[in-house]
């Protein structure tokens, strides 16, 4: 077996430099190697695929990227690696580890729990799926996807609409489509009135919608469609959706 | 001598400088009036016409009350309870007889008999309000505000507490000197959060408070945390309520700096103008992070503490504009209690 590959993801630098000492003091232990150090969820997403991380060592409260939100981007990588939570004091967010079984670990960190916790994840203790969702299930800032085993993020306010194709959703940014395994409706559930359902299949970024137009045959019926800002395509709204779509009128 | 403690505040007069008192007494006297004329008239048009009537005899009486007082409160404080109550009863009814002779300018009759209801009424009035004023004070004996005050102590977040620690920890292997220093700081700062903070204090200890606190957030945030102090050197002696300040600067890290990548600036301004002490804080707002705890209860503490000391005189504004959270209080500015 090889040592294991650890990561480090805290915005204060003095928690980094007092976890990389205590894994240091760990190590006589349990063979490990510390592979990588991120300041930021983002930098971190990019040190652990690089590094093709086994363990990664995750503050709860960190700018720009929650460390939940920075596990969930984790879990669309083929070999995700371990999270092991930090927080100094989040008595909601420990109350919610305890209930859904997670390791953590809080701040100061001891060496003894870290080694518990390293052990843990050694023996391959992995998140099921949706637990992260239950803990925060405040919104993402991101959309995550896997690319040539890295993690690349679409920012949430880059996004088009979503639309379900069998077994994928693409989802339309700016730029180019790509595909992500989500549902639909968990989606609308997750973000709130950012996204608005106009088809059974498909969902549209409010903010962008610029209008609509009458007399598109779809399906062998003509109804309305959107016009959406920053696209020529016209998406169908479906008969059942369109007095929603309607009320909310065209944009701002 | 008393031989046990009195949990009550011994009975003394109204502070009749604060602004406080001054508008309880003209709205109360007033709402009296009002009363007084809706029960007097028969009709809706009768008690428009009554309401002008008794104001006219009334309001010149009342703000030549306020006045004297105002004038004579520091002698009036020197009294006892009794003899006070009884020498304002004198500036009541002397006011209302002075005053008399010249509500026949405006349709009172001058007759004797009217002067007698006139001073009957203004002593009854009198009565009225000291016996609410008592009634203040007992509601707001030491017992009940010393436990209002105790209950709202205000309190370091464990969140502070902990990332220091952790904080500390980390500068012991290689930065031991730094490791004490931080130590101490802390040390100082529980000391402060722990001690008895019922009593003001000098507004240059709040200050200092503050800066052992952001120090230690300087040790973990770094360069993230910048701070800026505009500080008026004729507003340091001024009493405060101990720990106004701390709590915002807390707030202002924790919810201004630490969300944000990028270094912020907090900006502390003090200034004393006249008799009054200014403080206004600014930190960077951050709108998604709107949904962190505990914002509204240190507000909410410090307004009510500052209600406690100073009631209506001190007032605690928030306001966002540009991008920055912004708090303002406004308190007298005091050097004795």
């Amino acid at each position: 077996m090889t040592a294991m590959r650890v990561v480090i993801v805290d915005d204060e630098q003095p928690a980094r430099n007092r976890l990389r000492e205590l894994l240091e003091d760990c190590r006589s232990e349990l063979p490990h190697a510390l592979a990588g150090e991120a300041a930021n969820g983002v930098q971190g997403l990019q040190v652990v695929a690089a590094a093709e991380a086994d363990v990664v060592l995750v503050d709860m409260h960190m700018p720009e990227m929650s460390g939940i939100e920075f596990a969930r981007h984790l879990q669309v990588l083929e070999r995700p690696p371990a999270v092991i939570f930090v927080t100094a004091h989040d008595q909601y967010a420990v109350e919610a580890f305890e209930v859904n079984a997670l390791d953590y670990l809080t701040k100061p960190v001891r060496a003894a729990r870290l080694l518990t916790a390293l052990k843990k994840a050694a023996n391959g203790a992995r998140l099921s799926r949706g637990v992260l969702e239950r803990i925060d299930p405040a919104p993402r800032r991101h959309f995550s996807v896997a690319e040539r085993g890295r993690v690349t993020l679409l920012p949430v306010s880059e996004v088009v609409y979503l639309r379900a194709e069998l077994k994928y959703v693409t989802l339309r940014a700016r730029d180019r489509e790509h595909l992500v395994e989500e549902s639909l409706t968990q989606i609308e559930q997750e973000f709130g009135g950012v996204f608005v359902r106009i088809h059974r299949n498909c969902l549209v970024a409010r903010r962008l919608i610029r209008g609509f137009e009458h007399g598109v045959e779809t399906e062998g019926e003509v109804g309305w469609s959107v016009m959406l800002e920053g696209l020529d395509e016209r998406l169908p709204v479906s008969r059942r959706q369109w007095p929603q779509v309607k009320a909310l009128g065209g944009g701002k | 001598m008393q031989s046990i403690r009195q949990n009550h505040l011994p009975d003394a007069l109204p502070d009749f400088k604060n602004l406080g008192v001054i508008s309880r007494i003209l709205l109360s006297v007033n709402a009296l009036a009002l009363l007084f004329a809706l029960a007097r008239s028969r009709e809706l048009g009768d008690f428009a016409a009554k309401v002008t009537e008794i104001a006219g005899s009334i309001e010149p009486v009342l703000l030549v009350v306020v006045v004297v007082l105002y004038a004579a409160s520091g002698a009036l404080e020197r009294l006892v309870y009794e003899q006070g109550l009884v020498a304002v009863l004198a500036i009541v009814l002397a006011a209302t007889a002075a005053l008399f002779p010249f509500q026949s300018l405006i349709g009172g009759s001058g007759e004797l008999r009217d002067l007698a209801w006139s001073l009957g009424c203004a002593a009854l009035t009198t009565a009225a309000l000291a016996w609410y004023f008592h009634l203040r004070n007992r509601a707001f004996s030491p017992a009940i505000s010393e436990a209002r005050l105790q209950a709202l102590q205000a309190r370091i977040r464990p969140h502070f507490l902990f990332n220091s620690l952790n904080a500390v920890l980390s500068l012991i292997r290689k930065d031991p000197k730094r490791a004490e220093g931080a130590l101490e700081d802390l040390a100082e700062l529980f000391r402060t959060v722990m001690a008895d903070n019922r009593q003001l204090i000098a507004l240059r200890d709040e200050i200092s408070l503050c800066r052992q606190y952001l120090n230690l957030e300087q040790l973990r945030l770094g360069e993230r945390l910048r701070v800026e102090w505009r500080l008026d050197p004729a507003a340091e002696e001024g009493l405060v309520p101990p720990m106004v300040l701390q709590p915002l600067v807390e707030n202002a890290v924790y919810h201004g700096i630490e969300p944000g990548a990028e270094p912020g600036l907090i900006e502390v301004r003090i200034e004393r103008r006249k008799d009054r002490l200014w403080l206004q804080l600014t930190n960077p707002y951050h709108p998604d992070y709107q949904h962190r705890q505990g914002n509204h209860m240190a507000l909410a503490n410090i307004r009510e503490r500052l209600q406690l000391h100073f009631d209506v005189e001190a007032s605690l504004n928030t306001r966002i504009a540009d991008g920055r959270y912004e708090i303002g209080i406004a308190m007298p500015y005091r050097t004795s209690l």
